[in-house]
């Protein structure tokens, strides 16, 4: 089959690699119908994750068709459609009896690793380096999908793919971060980063009750879907101060959430910024962790910065006086996706939300060493790539609903 | 899981003894240096095991350790030997988890240094390894103390070229929710033929060899299966 296979910093290719088979009994086999590119998959584009492996089969948000299911799944069959989280949790351990998925004691083959750099290892995931335990992921023609009896959510045929795909992880992710924010009515959130998850924290925390929801960015198409799409009140961090803006907009209080939707590879245009960039370039520092200080400090005493932007390492300049001086709590983490999937499917159902607003470009598998590119450097006004394994190459949509 | 990996440490006072060692050690050797005459040079090297015994924890060994004895009750009495604790907490019935681990021919699933544990019918054990070059290796052990779904202990018999004793303890944790398996394992310290061997089976982190054993009972008995990311295992 082909597959997105990574060879090294800014290397993608497409390649051909084995078809996938069923290795354990809870297993089931997918025909990838859609796969997307997230902006997690940009961290290891950039070299940001350790211990990924050259030939590495990337991609873990996927749907697609069950083609073939091991012996020990009775919940699955073939011709099932389903939508498969890009954690992978066995459903039986601690932690998926707590809900607490992404945190799955019996997932990752290679815990040890993450044991050694963590303490504890979380769940396995799908392409997403050895650490997090090799699979294979899902930007492919097929996919095996370990402990497939608990994981793939079956998606009705009256919705469309690009309605459904993102409930494999960024919908849920955003939907966590405003769901950790316990929202209460009358509250603000402020919401650095307005990519997909971003976009869809915005979308949340108003469904969560949220009464303003202030979005910040500096790329003019994605403040302008934040306001066209998610109600959201924009600053582009680049023409304002982003503190003296949001003190000024809550009445000298700051808000009452915080959520870093950018993670660890932050841009920004204050002196710490800079002072990031040049650490993380010399390898004296793992991440840049602006939009999370700026967070901190903005936020209203008492608050919460909910994180669900991906960190991976020792964080420099960490402003823990300032959050603990305010009392604040502080939530993050990989999304807990099985717990999240059928309360959001249930609302896609209802049309309180319809994901496929973010998507910018559509392509077929072959094109995406290209897409990758543009998707890290956001040319051509790019937020949302989704991929069709069964497309020729060349095949290209340009979404309208950004171009305004 | 928790991981206490314990070096011929029992015995010790801890970190005080080791900081009194490597303090007088280095006492002597100041003093010793400082003067430069017989008695000077006798206080000197004298402070060489009390430094030894600060910086490794344990006093050196006079022997050549070539002296091997293949008697469990001996080699392995008291604190002597190598001792390994680990433990692991699962969400499986107790009586689920003693009974996988008492067939102990189930426990080749989950170490794989083992190829097969056969039980015979006086009560002891045989147990076959994959030892270094593809050799297999072979030694018995008895059962020395069985609690039903509490405890379980073996040692190996006299004559074993692995000189080792254990203990697994089933516990329940968490009021009752939980499962908890501890392992106390003990062998004789590598010395020869034999050393390459045990450290061949036990790895050169036994305490890691040991969780990484555990953590695959329990993805056995919990998830059904082990997670695979590629058709090796």
């Amino acid at each position: 089959m082909r597959a997105v296979c990574w060879e090294g910093k800014e290397n993608i290719q497409v390649e051909t690699v084995p078809d996938p088979a069923i290795l354990n009994p809870r297993d089931a086999i997918v025909k990838v119908t859609s796969t997307a590119i997230c902006g997690s998959d940009l961290h290891i584009y950039d070299g940001y994750i350790p211990t990924m492996q050259k030939g590495d089969v990337l991609g873990h948000e996927f749907m697609g068709e069950v083609v073939e299911v091991g012996k020990g799944n009775t919940r699955l069959k073939i011709g099932d459609r389903v939508v498969v989280p890009f954690t992978i949790a066995c459903g039986r351990c601690y932690f998926c009896k707590e809900q607490l998925w992404s945190l799955c004691d019996n997932s990752n083959p290679n815990a040890w690793m993450a044991e050694k750099l963590y303490g504890y290892s979380a769940s396995g995931l799908f392409g997403y380096s050895h650490m997090y335990g090799g699979y294979p992921g899902g930007q492919a023609e097929y996919a095996r999908v370990p402990f497939a009896d608990v994981g793939p959510l079956k998606v009705p045929d009256t919705l469309t793919d690009e309605q459904v795909l993102f409930l494999s992880d960024i919908l849920p992710t955003g939907y966590m971060a405003a769901d950790n924010c316990q929202i209460k009515a009358g509250d603000t959130v402020a919401v650095w980063g307005c990519g997909p998850v971003g976009q869809f924290a915005i979308k949340s925390a108003f469904l969560l009750g949220a009464d303003r929801v202030i979005a910040i960015d500096r790329f003019a198409e994605r403040l302008a879907l934040a306001s066209s799409q998610g109600g959201a009140e924009t600053l582009n961090y680049e023409d304002v101060d982003v503190l003296d803006a949001l003190r000024h907009m809550t009445g000298g209080q700051g808000p009452d959430a915080c959520i870093d939707a950018v993670g660890l590879e932050a841009h920004g245009t204050t002196l710490d910024a800079w002072y990031d960039r040049a650490k993380t370039s010399m390898f004296l520092a793992t991440d840049r962790p602006h939009a999370l200080r700026q967070a901190i400090s903005a936020c209203r005493k008492g608050g919460t910065v909910s994180i669900p932007g991906v960190y991976g390492g020792w964080l420099d300049k960490f402003p823990l006086g300032a959050a603990f001086a305010k009392g604040l709590t502080l939530k993050m983490g990989q999304t807990h996706v099985h717990k999240y999937m059928p309360l959001l499917l249930e609302r896609i159902e209802r049309g309180e939300i319809d994901p496929s607003f973010i998507i910018t470009h559509r392509i077929g598998l072959e094109d995406a060493p290209a897409m990758y590119r543009t998707f890290r450097d956001k040319h051509d006004a790019c937020i949302k790539v989704v991929m069709k394994p069964g497309a020729p190459s060349g095949h290209r949509t340009h979404s309208e609903s950004v171009s305004q | 899981m928790h991981a206490e990996p314990l070096y011929e440490r029992a015995s010790t006072l801890g970190d005080a003894e080791n900081w009194l060692a490597l303090g007088t050690g280095a006492l002597l050797l100041l003093v010793g240096a400082s003067r430069r005459s017989t008695l000077g040079a006798c206080l000197a090297v004298s402070s060489v095991p009390l430094l030894y015994r600060g910086i490794t924890g344990r006093w050196p060994a006079v022997t050549n350790g070539d002296g091997r004895a293949d008697n469990s009750r001996t080699a392995l009495a008291g604190n002597a030997g190598v001792h390994v604790r680990e433990s692991i907490r699962l969400e499986v019935p107790l009586e689920q988890a003693y009974r996988y681990w008492r067939d102990l021919q189930n426990l080749p699933c989950f170490m794989p240094h083992l190829v097969r544990v056969t039980e015979t019918a006086d009560g002891t054990s045989r147990w076959v390894a994959a030892g270094p070059g593809g050799l297999e290796v072979t030694w018995d052990a008895e059962i020395i103390n069985e609690v039903e779904n509490e405890v379980l202990a073996w040692r190996s018999l006299r004559g074993a070229d692995v000189v080792s004793a254990g203990s697994v303890n089933f516990d329940r944790v968490r009021g009752g929710r939980s499962t908890q398996v501890s392992v106390h394992l003990q062998y004789a310290p590598p010395a020869g033929k034999a050393g390459a061997l045990v450290a061949s089976l036990f790895g050169r982190e036994p305490s890691q060899t040991i969780r990484e054993d555990l953590r695959r009972f329990k993805q056995l008995l919990e998830a059904g299966e082990r997670p695979r990311a590629t058709p090796m295992p």
